[in-house]
C-alpha cells in the first residue's frame, strides 16, 4: 500500500477524532425529534452498507488507482466463503491472510 | 445505582471480549497502511469507532487525502449520534459523565442496553457502562497488541495482511446484507467504486457511494 505524508496521517488521526467526538456528543444534545425523519434513518442504515462495500471493492481489487488481480483477490475469495459457511469473524479474517500470504511467497 | 445483576454482567463481558479481541485486526492494518504505532493506538483511544477507524486507514493506505479519511469516517459515524439519542434519556447524565458516556457511545454498548430493557432501566444503564468501557479497554489494549505484531513482521503482504483489511470490511458489511435491495446496493457500491479508482483521486469514489446510499434509501418502498 503507498503511505501518506506523516503530516497528512496525523490529520486523518485527529480529525476523525474530532468528527467522532462531535457526532456522538451531539446525540445527547439534540432533541431526538430532529434526526428521526423516516427517510433519513433508512438512509442512514444504507450508508455503512455502501461504504463498506466499496471499500471492500478497492481495497481488494486496486492499488495506486489502477485496477490490480493478485493474491489479496483470492484472500477476500476464502473470506466469502468462510463468511457463507457462517465462521466467526476471526477465521473470516485469518483465513484471508494466510490465503493471501501462501498465494505471495509462492 | 443499583446492584449488577449477574445476566446483565455476562452478556456485557463476553460482548466487550469477543468485540475487543478485534483491536488486533485494527492495529495490524494500521500499521500495514502506513501508520506509526502510536497514530494507530490514538486511533483506537480517540476515533474509538471501529468501521470508522478501518476507513482512515483504508482509504489513507490507499493513497487518499486526510480530508477523503476524515469524511469516510464520520460518514461511517453518524449512526452514533442517534446512538446518544437513544441512550440520552435513558442515561440521563450531566458533565464530564455525559462526555464520557458519548466517547463510549457505539454499536455495542447500545445494542447491550437496548437488550436489558426488560430488566428495567437500571439493568440497561448498567449494560451501557459495562460493555462500553470493557469493549473500550479491551479493544485498545488489542490494538496495541496488533500493532506491535505488525511491527515486527514487516512487509503486510508476506502476512496477508493485504487481504485481511478488505476481509475485515467484508465481515463488517456481511451482516447488514439482509435482503435483495441490501445486496443489490452492495455490489453497485463495490462496483461503481473500482470502475471510478483510475478516474478520481482514491478516497473519492468510497465517498461518492454514500451518494448512491442516499439513492437507493431515497427511492426504497416499505
Amino acid at each position: 500500500m503507498e503511505a501518506a505524508t506523516m503530516s497528512a496521517l496525523w490529520i486523518g488521526v485527529i480529525g476523525s477524532s474530532i468528527a467522532l467526538f462531535v457526532l456522538r456528543y451531539l446525540g445527547y444534545l439534540v432533541p431526538e425529534k430532529f434526526l428521526t425523519n423516516p427517510r433519513m434513518l433508512r438512509i442512514n442504515t444504507l450508508i455503512p452498507i455502501a461504504l463498506l462495500s466499496a471499500l471492500v471493492g478497492v481495497q481488494t481489487l486496486t492499488e495506486k488507482g489502477k485496477w490490480v488481480i493478485d493474491q489479496r483477490l483470492a484472500g477476500v475469495a476464502v473470506a466469502l466463503i468462510a463468511l457463507s459457511l457462517k465462521a466467526p469473524y476471526f477465521v473470516v479474517v485469518i483465513s484471508a491472510a494466510v490465503t493471501s500470504a501462501v498465494l505471495y511467497r509462492l | 445505582m443499583s446492584r449488577v445483576n449477574r445476566a446483565t454482567a455476562t452478556q456485557s463481558l463476553s460482548v466487550s471480549f469477543a468485540v475487543g479481541l478485534y483491536g488486533i485486526a485494527f492495529g495490524a492494518a494500521g500499521i500495514a497502511a502506513g501508520f506509526s504505532i502510536l497514530q494507530t493506538c490514538l486511533l483506537s483511544l480517540l476515533t474509538f469507532s471501529g468501521a470508522s477507524q478501518f476507513a482512515v486507514v483504508g482509504v489513507m493506505g490507499a493513497g487518499g487525502s486526510a480530508l477523503s479519511g476524515i469524511a469516510t469516517a464520520s460518514l461511517l459515524g453518524i449512526r452514533n449520534t442517534l446512538y446518544g439519542l437513544r441512550m440520552a434519556p435513558i442515561l440521563r447524565l450531566r458533565g464530564w459523565k455525559k462526555i464520557a458516556a458519548a466517547q463510549i457511545t457505539i454499536d455495542e454498548s447500545t445494542g447491550v442496553a437496548i437488550g436489558q430493557e426488560d430488566l428495567g432501566i437500571d439493568a440497561m444503564k448498567h449494560g451501557f457502562w459495562l460493555t462500553g468501557i470493557g469493549v473500550y479497554v479491551l479493544w485498545n489494549f488489542f490494538t496495541l497488541l496488533g500493532a506491535l505484531g505488525a511491527q515486527a513482521m514487516g512487509n503486510p503482504s508476506a502476512w496477508g495482511l493485504d487481504a485481511a483489511v478488505p476481509a475485515a470490511f467484508l465481515g463488517l458489511v456481511w451482516p447488514r446484507l439482509l435482503g435483495h435491495f441490501e445486496r443489490t446496493l452492495a455490489i453497485a457500491s463495490l462496483g461503481l467504486a473500482i470502475a471510478l479508482s483510475p478516474l478520481i483521486p482514491a478516497g473519492l469514489p468510497i465517498i461518492l457511494t454514500a451518494g448512491l446510499a442516499a439513492i437507493f434509501g431515497w427511492r426504497q418502498r416499505l
